[in-house]
């Protein structure tokens, strides 16, 4: 056999003579595995023991590259052997198997095999195997940086609150799981996960960057290392030290986690909570996001929290928001309406999401008119925004639905802040919110839109606004479905979003009752809502899923925010908007609410960014 | 026979151990019909080549040697009292693994009745349900080493 011939090839021609181990007890596939193996070039040893592949392998780590291992043996259990391939020599391990039972897939995949091969094998399924060992050097590499960091995020916990709001006090698990699920997606994406796209190299300016989760979890700690009034971005940057991120990624996103604390700088932060850093919701449980860990730990936390961190991941593997790319997008663009239209879409799913980001969205899209997307990311912005400054609140006052609370400040990009506030404060106000305009600084009339909704349709709106193209009709109708109370003031709300964008504001409210009421429900922590319903739509989309946890459990900690907000109507509402709000905090003031560790952090790094934002964000083109 | 007429013959019958439509020219390998998926037998004619000459017989030699063993195994646990269903499945669920490997899908088809009676715990429908596969089995092998003669012959045919 030319095998041994090929041996001799230097890896340069993978991946023709790549070394692989095949382990099967049976003798019948072993050799039709080891023929159908060298038929494709590589170099095969095989085995019918695991333990005799395990001491090979424990001999010479590097004298295999992929270990294709059965499932059933009668020595060793395949997972376990998968299991110990793993951790010891981290090599990618491929199982095989005659059964493909989804249960028996699903435990190769969660014991980390790269692939599932079920029996009879065929060439061409082998002929693929390479690019896992590919992806895995990748993958190690990328993820040195990274991984070292969030791990240390995560596990610390410390990074405050924030991280463990997350996920700490979610399930310990899921958040393992999610970071195995990440890694492994980022595995797949690998470039893309780690926050940093690959296309656009650094230098470019607007690089869009998806704020993953260990992403997110580095900026935390970086933040918490400087101090948030140290936490300059330039700062952050360099602690974080990831590759491809610029400083403007880092401001972007801090602003967006910082809805909640500080006002938004208008235009600036609504441009910047678009950017990566809105979007980081995902990776970064942004004021929002974060607060709703916290909200969540009462309940669902482990959906929420995970759910946040995860949601925002999750969309996009990797990508902060998958549903709202906007939000990073965001950053970059600032003035490009474009973003919030990506924010919405990304924001099915992650509810989380765009909290933070929406903000700026709210700015942008505005400004474009792209209604549906502008409204949305406001939005989302809003909620984010919200949240933080509603979590204090009052996290069932959704209804304050961070929309309007986006401070003036915030607002003013948005469209004037007051205008917002009226916007949304008249129209919610029918339905008794209380906000009547949502003024961040009216927190009561977050909390009046928070109670109105329905939790559900809160829930609804964020879903909807993850929905692509947050159209806010479309978002609208998704929220209201469960429309409860809220449904007129979210109406109104949605409607004064509505107007923000300039778009049919009608469709809006929708929307702004949708989301609120699903930001109440699902993530408490959508604050944001309030500050925009459009914000709060991603939220509440997010809640959704969340929702469908408990969320008002998430709202936790968002509700206490709320309660300053008029508790009055929507209680679900509350939940999430209370978490938007203490995200946006419209301007700061929030931050006293209870919600916080990641409000201070935030609202600190807000003011902080504000500075420098104000400069960016251009007034959220709320031209409604 | 001639080399093309020995030719023909492998080729008829590879097509009816593969094919599901039997050949008339050939009547006796209407039993052949269905013998094999296709595809994972073509596949390992495929792997056959300059390096692996014998490929197939050697693969499938192999595949009786196990399965005897197999077989052997299973006899026991069907004879034991009580029944391990649980192991009962295990050796089939390993036998299985190789039949698929060779493209055996009448015996798959056995097998899969022999886990229907294994998962229900019913010994005696697994006794009858292992007799099929047994015979399932010796069927083919029969039909194999036929479909294998022929094929050496038309090789050294082609040789001479």
């Amino acid at each position: 056999m030319t095998v041994e011939q090929r041996n001799d090839d230097p890896r340069d021609q993978f991946p023709i003579g790549m070394r692989v181990l095949a382990v099967d007890d049976d003798p019948t596939c072993l050799l039709l595995l080891e023929t159908l193996l060298r038929r494709c070039q590589y170099h095969v040893t095989t085995t019918s023991q695991a333990i005799t592949a395990l001491n090979m392998l424990r001999e010479d780590k590097n004298r295999f590259d992929l270990v294709i291992s059965d499932v059933h043996m009668p020595d060793m259990d395949g997972f376990k052997l998968l299991e110990l391939v793993g951790l010891e020599m981290d090599l990618p391990v491929i199982m095989l198997s005659a059964n493909g039972d989804t249960r028996l897939v699903m435990k190769g995949i969660t014991h980390g095999a790269c692939d599932y091969l079920l029996k009879p094998i065929r060439i061409e399924e082998l002929k693929n195997i390479w690019q896992h060992v590919i992806r895995r050097k990748k993958f190690d590499s990328t993820n040195q940086k990274t991984s070292g960091n969030q791990d240390r995020s995560n596990d610390g916990g410390g990074e405050g609150e924030l991280v463990s709001a997350g996920t700490g006090n979610s399930d310990h698990s899921g958040k393992v799981n999610k970071k195995r699920k990440d890694q492994n997606e980022d595995d797949d994406e690998d470039p893309d996960e780690n926050g940093h796209d690959n296309d656009d190299p650094s230098t470019q300016k607007k690089p869009r960057v998806v704020w993953s989760v260990e992403l997110h979890r580095k900026f935390v700690a970086a933040v918490n290392q400087l101090g948030i009034d140290k936490a300059v971005p330039k700062k952050i940057l360099d602690l974080m030290n990831v590759e491809k991120l610029t400083r403007e990624n880092v401001a972007s996103h801090l602003q967006f986690q910082n809805p909640a604390f500080r006002s938004f700088p208008p235009g600036g932060m609504i441009g910047r909570l678009n950017t990566p850093s809105g979007l980081g919701l995902r990776g970064l449980p942004s004021s929002g996001m974060i607060q709703l860990g916290h909200a969540q730990t009462s309940g669902n936390s482990n959906n929420q929290v995970k759910f946040q961190p995860v949601t925002l991941q999750g969309n996009n593997n990797g990508s902060i928001l998958p549903g709202i790319p906007m939000p990073y997008e965001l950053d970059q663009q600032r003035n490009k309406g474009l973003h919030i239209g990506d924010l919405s879409t990304t924001i099915d799913d992650t509810a989380v999401f765009p909290l933070s980001n929406s903000l700026p969205d709210v700015k942008i899209a505005t400004g474009n008119g792209s209604n549906n997307v502008i409204s949305v990311t406001n939005n989302m912005l809003m909620l984010g925004h919200c949240q933080d400054a509603q979590a204090g609140r009052e996290f069932g006052n959704h209804s304050s639905v961070s929309v309007a609370p986006l401070k003036p400040e915030f607002c003013s990009p948005l469209q004037d802040p007051g205008r917002c506030n009226e916007n949304w404060a008249n129209s919610v106000q029918p339905s008794g919110f209380q906000s009547n305009s949502f003024p961040l600084n009216d927190r009561q009339k977050h909390a009046a839109l928070h109670r109105s909704s329905s939790r559900d349709n809160m829930s609804v709106m964020a879903s909807q606004i993850g929905v692509n193209q947050f159209d806010a009709s479309s978002i609208a109708s998704a929220s209201f479905r469960p429309d409860n109370s809220l449904s007129d003031s979210q109406s109104s709300m949605i409607q004064g979003w509505g107007n923000l964008h300039k778009q049919d504001s009608s469709c809006r409210p929708n929307l702004m009752s949708s989301s609120m009421n699903s930001l109440v429900p699902v993530n408490g922590g959508l604050g944001p809502l309030e500050q925009g319903l459009d914000l709060k739509n991603p939220m509440y989309h997010r809640n959704m899923d969340f929702d469908s946890m408990g969320q008002p459990n998430y709202v936790d900690p968002l509700m206490v925010k709320y309660e300053e907000v008029e508790k009055s109507t929507m209680e679900t509402l509350k939940l999430k908007q209370a978490y938007l709000m203490d995200q946006q905090r419209p301007q700061g003031s929030y931050m006293s609410n209870n919600f916080d560790p990641l409000g201070d952090v935030v609202s600190a790094m807000m003011k902080q960014e504000q500075d420098k934002a104000e400069g960016e964000f251009d007034a959220y083109p709320l031209r409604v | 026979m001639d080399r093309n007429q020995l030719q023909r013959q492998v080729a008829l019958m590879r097509s009816s151990l593969i094919e599901q439509v039997p050949n008339p020219s050939l009547p006796s390998l209407k039993l052949l019909v269905g013998y094999l998926d296709e595809q994972q037998f073509l596949q390992l004619e495929d792997l056959q080549d300059d390096v692996n000459p014998n490929f197939v017989e050697e693969i499938v030699t192999l595949f009786y040697k196990d399965s005897a063993r197999l077989f052997h195994n299973i006899e026991q646990a069907l004879k034991s009292r009580p029944v391990d269903f649980a192991k009962l499945d295990n050796y089939m669920h390993q036998f299985r693994g190789s039949t698929s490997s060779i493209g055996a899908i009448k015996v798959k088809n056995e097998c899969n009745q022999f886990k229907e009676f294994c998962l229900a715990g019913n010994a005696e429908g697994c006794a009858r349900a292992f007799q099929k596969v047994k015979q399932e089995h010796e069927t083919l092998r029969t039909q194999l080493e036929t479909y294998f003669k022929l094929r050496r012959q038309a090789g050294l045919a082609e040789t001479v």
